[in-house]
Order: structure tokens, then sequence, then C-alpha cells
């Protein structure tokens, strides 16, 4: 089971945690550092999963999911969106954004690599 | 985490220098807001900042730095939102905050014991912010939240509100023992909705089998014939048999993302007999053998578990028009995706982060690299090769390149001194508090690059004098007002490269020095003869005397035995210099000039009775032939040069090393003249002028104490070592030896 997972947020140590956490596991893993470079770095792969921060510059967290499932291919490609709120309102808003599920930072590897196979096998 | 091959420890470092990032980017946009900057974009570089330290901070268990981050990113975002306008009041508090958060950051990161008082009293100042006791219970309850989280976090498997108690501790990893071996039976009916989310039913079953032994059963009742049969729409269910030892909590937690996206009922057995049983057309499907997923992932989800358990040719066709229908039919939010890509091409800047050891190995490298071209350029040229040769001409390229590969190699270690200049806006934040004197900082230049080394051993000799500037440059507010300035006082911390230096200036509009009572304080200390007749300027330099201190009543600020001499020493161990003025009523200006890298130097190769030495370019203004004409005595032993329209002190640079007896004649001999940032010259005999180079500067072992008047030393392309000279140095030793002007002044300072 090799899959392949796009991992955006505007920190680096979130991005070296993710890739940590799910490496050994055999994921692939891509990053970008923001929703604009998540959009650009999606162009060039066909992500099994994707994840993303809220807060991030340029484009935020919500917008990146609006942005990809805007596009044909990536309707339901799953999203799980990193949060530090466990509010339910940020899940909510999520999900009407179009998120598959969420993570709540910061994440046990276990965990993480969970709930990505709760979404994408 | 103490492990150093850990990857862990490496990311929690790196989590540290990206702290440090987020820190400069978070005083920069408060500091923007402080002057009025309303875009929405700097509150959210704010606010970002502090989140994004706090989640990094909460990966690594650090619970101080969590909680403090938290509450201030929640006032955060109450300005974020517009809810509160943050006022002069609120933005000194987030400039507080924002010091705290930078202690705390390097506080966890090293382990340091936490100044609870502090983060305790800062946190009640935030609380002010947030007024209203409503807001604060609210907190409350959500910083519980917090502390409940254990140091590595698990996924917050809670389920979108309805319940707070089963979601934080679930036991996934160790199967809770206290339950039978139970089984469950778990209704499970997909919205349409659900798709929409991108949630895949088969996925989720397939996570269950992690709970237990699944015996899976497909509902197709609901399943219309192909012509009604809408792509979008979900017909399927499905029961489940669980053989689980797991609790009940934890079987809901695997349906967390689709909650409220599907009728779901998950019961024990013993009370499932209610659960409808499935028609004839039920389909029984371990979910392991099934790998379709795989091959069809463009296949709504929904007709999937089905399409190879029923080959017949109605239920197989049924994904194809799926295809071209979810084709055809684009979704809505299409339109968005187009003008996110076209603000794309602002491209971030790549960076890559090096191990400062390697950094210094290449530096060491480039500079051997410099001292073997020099040897191959004077090999070749003993030679007697033709200028024009090949040879000759690539060894001009050749030394093109090095100088090429320096600079860039200098590069490297360049970095703006903006971070330094940070940390001295807070210096002067707290000075000032500490005093009761209103202070602004004016900084500019802050772009200047500097060797980072230097940036890091400036940090201490700066503090200094920018507290010396706040607690004794700048009056306090009554005699600020009476002398007719404004109440606020200003410090000013500039940078610039000028002349291949770096030129740090700290000034102050303050009363400037008070010369009278530094001539006191210094006669009454013995440093100087009391009947003492010192130029302004030369008063001026007592204050770097050792042991002097200006200040009547200690303060507990700068007052802490940490005189300028220590300053000024700190500035020569760098290989830069000091100097002061200061005009009465105005203010006093410090400026420290420091070579731009601590590696290489552009120099003068001379000669001096028999020795090869080295004087830093940058000082050498101008060479000149002597004759007897040019030269006067003013006193025997003290000697002036007349140059166009002025005398200059002259020195024989031979004897004040020690390696010759003063020159008698002076006819024919070749000077340097010599200029100091204080705007003093001096005039240097030496025998004879070699080459202008560039020299890799060797730094002396701290066993050979501190030579007066030699800087460090490097290796001639013959492979010679050859000293490279201070020349400020040896002129104040030189004119306090002859007595060529008042000698206590200056000699003291350099002892």
């Amino acid at each position: 089971m090799s899959l392949e997972i796009l991992a955006v947020d505007d920190s680096r140590t979130m991005r070296d945690m993710i890739r940590l956490a799910l490496l050994p596991a055999g994921f692939n893993v891509h990053t970008a550092d923001d929703g604009v470079h998540g959009i650009e770095v999606l162009d060039g792969i066909e992500p099994d999963a994707i994840i993303t921060d809220i807060n991030m510059p340029r484009m935020d967290g919500f917008g990146f999911i609006d942005a990809v499932r805007g596009q044909d291919k990536h309707r339901a490609t799953p999203i799980l969106v990193l949060t530090t709120e466990a509010a339910p309102e940020l899940k909510a808003r999520a999900r009407d954004a179009g998120a598959t599920g969420w993570i709540v930072k910061p994440f046990d590897p276990a965990k993480l690599i969970k709930a990505l196979q709760m979404v994408a096998g | 985490m103490s492990d150093p091959n850990d990857p862990m420890a490496e990311i929690r470092a790196s989590f540290f220098i990206e702290c440090e990032e987020l820190l400069e980017a978070l005083q920069d946009g408060l500091q923007a807001l402080d002057d009025g900057d309303d875009d929405p974009e700097t509150i959210n570089i704010v606010f970002r900042a502090v989140h994004s330290i706090k989640g990094g901070a909460g990966a690594f268990g650090l619970e101080a730095l969590v909680r403090f981050a938290h509450r201030f990113e929640t006032v955060l975002d109450e300005v974020r939102s517009g809810r509160m306008s943050p006022d002069t009041t609120a933005r000194k508090i987030f400039f507080q905050c924002a010091d705290h958060l930078s202690d705390l950051v390097r506080i966890s990161r090293d382990d340091g014991p936490l100044p609870d008082d502090v983060t305790a009293e800062l946190l009640s100042s935030l609380n002010g912010l947030l007024g209203d006791a409503g807001i604060e219970e609210d907190d409350d309850s959500e910083e519980e939240n917090i502390d409940f989280q254990p140091a590595t976090l698990s996924l917050d498997l809670d389920l979108g509100g309805d319940d707070d108690d089963d979601g934080m501790g679930l036991p996934a990893l160790e199967p809770d023992t206290s339950s039978d071996d139970g089984k469950f039976i778990i209704y499970f009916k997909p919205d349409n909705d659900l798709f929409e989310t991108g949630n895949e039913p088969f996925h989720m079953l397939r996570a269950l089998e992690d709970l237990g032994t699944c015996t899976v059963t497909c509902h197709l009742d609901e399943l219309p014939d192909l012509d009604t049969l809408a792509p979008e729409n979900s017909y399927l269910a499905w029961t489940i048999e669980l053989e689980t030892e797991a609790q009940e909590a934890e079987i809901a937690a695997s349906f967390e993302f689709v909650e409220g996206l599907c009728t779901l009922d998950i019961k024990k057995k013993a009370t499932a007999d209610d659960i409808q049983q499935p028609d004839e057309e039920t389909a029984t499907n371990d979910a392991s053998t099934e790998d379709t997923a795989d091959e069809t992932p463009d296949v709504p989800p929904a007709v999937e578990p089905e399409s190879d358990q029923q080959p017949s040719g109605e239920d197989r066709s049924a994904p194809e028009p799926a295809m071209t229908s979810a084709d055809s039919t684009p979704p809505a939010p299409k339109a968005t995706a187009a003008p996110a890509r076209q603000s794309s091409p602002t491209a971030a800047k790549s960076v890559v982060r090096v191990d400062l050891d390697r950094i210094e190995r290449l530096v060491n490298l480039v500079g051997e690299l410099v001292i073997n071209q020099a040897m191959l350029a004077q090999s070749l040229e003993r030679s007697g090769l033709s200028p024009h040769s090949d040879a000759m001409n690539g060894l001009e390229e050749f030394q093109r390149l090095t100088r090429d590969i320096q600079d860039s190699v200098m590069m490297i270690r360049a970095q703006p001194v903006k971070s330094l200049f940070q940390r001295m806006s807070r210096i002067v934040r707290e000075a000032s508090a500490a005093v009761g004197k209103d202070v602004r900082l004016h900084t500019e230049g802050e772009s200047t690059e500097v060797d980072k080394t230097v940036i890091e051993r400036l940090a201490d000799p700066l503090t200094h004098m920018i507290r010396n500037a706040v607690d004794h440059g700048l009056e306090n507010s009554e005699d600020r007002v009476a002398a007719g300035k404004p109440e606020q006082g200003q410090v000013n911390l500039t940078a610039a490269h000028r002349s291949g230096r770096v030129v740090i200036e700290v000034s102050d509009d303050g009363g400037g020095i008070n010369r009278p009572k530094v001539m006191q304080i210094a006669i009454d200390k013995g440093l100087i003869p009391a009947d003492a007749s010192l130029s302004d300027g030369e008063i001026d330099n007592l204050l770097f005397l050792p042991g002097f201190s200006t200040a009547a009543v200690v303060s507990d600020l700068s007052g802490r035995g940490v005189g300028m001499d220590v300053v000024r020493t700190s500035i020569q161990a760098l290989g830069g210099r000091i100097s002061i003025s200061s005009t009465p009523g105005e203010g006093t200006t410090f400026s420290i000039s420091l070579p731009l890298t601590l590696a290489v130097l552009d120099g003068m190769v001379v000669q001096v009775a028999e020795e090869t030495l080295v004087l830093p370019l940058n000082v050498v203004i101008e060479t000149l032939t002597l004759t007897d004409n040019d030269v006067e005595m003013v006193r025997p032993g003290a000697h002036v040069v007349r140059v166009r329209s002025g005398f200059v002190p002259l020195f024989d640079l031979g004897k004040e090393l020690g390696y010759r007896d003063p020159v008698q004649n002076y006819d024919g001999s070749v000077v340097l003249l010599i200029a100091h940032e204080d705007g003093s010259h001096a005039a240097l005999i030496i025998d004879s002028i070699q080459d202008q180079r560039q020299v890799v500067i060797k730094g002396l072992d701290d066993s050979f104490y501190r030579a007066p008047g030699i800087a460090a030393a490097t290796i001639l392309g013959d492979g010679q070592i050859a000293l490279i000279l201070d020349t400020s140095d040896i002129i104040t030793n030189a004119i306090g030896a002859t007595g060529m002007a008042t000698p206590q002044t200056t000699s003291g300072a350099t002892a």
C-alpha cells in the first residue's frame, strides 16, 4: 500500500512532522507551503488524499479545499483538515467547505495514518 | 526526544528555528500595527505567527508555550475578526506578549525554568483585554481542553459537539480488556451528502476491520432500475456484524467524519434483533477481499461494493453512466479554482537550511584556495613567464574566479541585521519601562547584511549601549520639556555599508555628554591628573576607560559593573572600532565600524625591518615618499609630517613594533597615511610596499594573549606567516608613548 499524500501547511515543523509520521508507513508524501502552492503542486500529482492546514498565507485551507473540489478529478479526493481547535463549528465549516475529515493538531502518527486509511484505504 | 538520532529531535530543533522566523514576523507585524498599518493581512500575519508557534509547541508537549500562545492567539483573533480594536494599551500588551512568547520559546528550547509569574501577569493583561467574564469563562473551558491533551496528542475523535466525553480519551492503542469480546451490529446508510465530502464507505468499512472481524452485508433493496438511477445519489446501506474487543465509542469514532451525513446505528449484539434483516438481494461480503477501489477511484463510491459481487448486466453497467454523468455536470465551485491559479506566479523564495559547521568548512577551504592561488601566482611570476602568456592569462581568470567564489561564500554567512535590531527594540521597551521614560526606537538599514558571527557577537555590546542611551543618554521627560524637546525621547539605531565596512550607530536625542561631570569623575577616580587639559573628544573618550561609570546613582538597569570599556573590547575583538561624538543639549552618537566579514581582509602587504606585515587596506588613504622638508619636529622624539595644508603625527612603524631604533633620516622614507573612524590621521613610516591583496585572516590563538597593535595573522602566498596590524591600536599606543597628544586619554582605553 503506497498511498500518495499531499500535505499543505505553512509551518515547516508541521510539514516535517507529517512527513515523519507518514514516510515510515510507506506513504508517498508531497508538501506545499500554502493554498496557492498546494494547487500548483496538485497540478503534477494525483494524490490519494490531501491534508491541509487552515490558517495559511495567500490562500487559507477553506479556499484551498474549495479550489480542489472545484477541479473535476478531485471532487471525491479525500481531504483531511489539520486544525488546532476541536471546536465543533470549525469542523462544521471544514465539512461545509468539502473536507472529508479532520485531525486535531498536534497529532499522533498512528492516528493520522488511521484517519488516512479511513478515508483513502 | 533525548536521543540525538531521533528524527523528532531534529524536527524539534527545526521547530525552534522556525519559531525564530515566526517571532520575527510577529515583531514586524506588531511594529506595522503600531505604525498605523491597518491592512487586514498584517493582523493575519501576527495571528498566524502565534498560531503556528502554538501548533508546533503542542506537538512537542511544550505546555507552557501552548497555553500562553493560545491565550495570546485568542485575543489576536478578536482583533482579527474586528471585535476588538488594537488601541495603544492593547498594542503595548501585544508587544510585551510577543517578547514573553520569544522568552518562552527560548526557555522551552533550553528546558529552562519557566517564568510563571510573568506568564500569569501577562495572561491576566490579556484577559483584561478580552474584557467581560463571559469570554473568560469560555476561555477557561477551552484551556482545560488544552490541558487535557497529553504531550503526544491523539487525533481528536470528538464527534462534532454532541458529547464531549468519549472523544478525547479513546483507548485506541490498548484494547479495553474490561469489555468482553463484544458483537456489535452496525447499520450504516450514507446520505447523498456523504460523497460530496469525499468520504468513501468502502474505506470506512475496511477501517472497521482493524477493530475486529467483520461480516458485511449490503442492502441493495433501494437500488432503482438503471433508467431511474441518479449516479450521484446513495442507494446502498450496509449491516456490519463486528466481533471486537473495542468499545462502542471506538466504533463510533470510525464513523466520526460522516457524523450527520448518514444513518448510523450501533448496537450490541444482544439488542440487535430489531435491526431489519436484509432482503433476498443480499450480498455478503468480506470487505478485506475487495480491491476494486484502487482500480476505479473515479466511480461514485455508492455503487461500488456490489459491482463485482453482482455480475448481472444491469448492476455492472451502473458505474458507467455514473462516470459520464459526473464529467458532464461539473460542480459549482469550479470557478474559484481559476483565480486561485492566477495568483500563483509569486513563487516563494526557496531556502535551504545548512548546518553552520558545513559553511565554516567551506569558508576555510575557500581561504585555503585563496592562499593556494597566491602561491601559484608567485611561482608563475618567478618562472619568468611573459605576462601575455596563456598561463598568466589563465591565472588572471583564476584570480577573478577565486574572488567571486570567496564573495559568494561570504554571502552565505551574511545575514541582515534585522533580527539584531528587533532584539534591541525589545531592550528599548524594557529599559524605558524600567526607568520610567517614554522612548521610541527608530531603526534604519535593517536589511544591511553582516557576517552571522558578527551579528551574534554584537548583541551584548549593543544591548549595553542601548540601555546606556535610554538610562544615561536621555533626560527624563520634565527636563526634556524644559529644554523644549518633545516629551518622548528617541533612540536611533542605524546600520549601513560604508567603504567596505559596516557602520552601526546608536544615537539619542538626549542632553549630550556632561563633560565637566565626566572630567570630575575621571579625576576623582584617579584616571587622569587633576590638572589635565583635555579636548572635548578626549573627554568623551574617557567613557571607554576601564572602571569608569558615570551613573551617580547606580541604577538597576545599566549599572551592572559592565562599562563602556567592555563594549569597546568586544567591538575590538570583532576587528571593529567604536567612536563617540556628542553635542551638549542635542545628544550623543556612538559609532561602531566593523569589517564585513571576519574571514577575509583586503590588505596592504608592507615590509618593515625585514618583516612582512599586513595593514587593512581601508585605513590607508594615501601613500607618500617623504623629503626632509615634509617633516617637522614638535619636540624631541615627536614629529609631524606636512600633508598638503595640514600636519599629521608621524610614527615609525618599525620602532613602534619594537623591530628597530627610530629612523633618523626621513628623506626618501615611504609613509602610509592612515585615517580612522574618529577622523584622526597619522602617518606611519614603512620600508616598502609589496602588494595589495586579499588575505585570509587566521586568528591568533588565545595563548598569545592580546598583543598590542596586532589584530590577527595571515598566511601569504609564499607560505610565510605575516601579522595583520591594528593600526588604531598602534597609533594610540604611540601617541601615549611619545606624548604627542594628551597621553592618558586614549592609551588607557586600549590597555
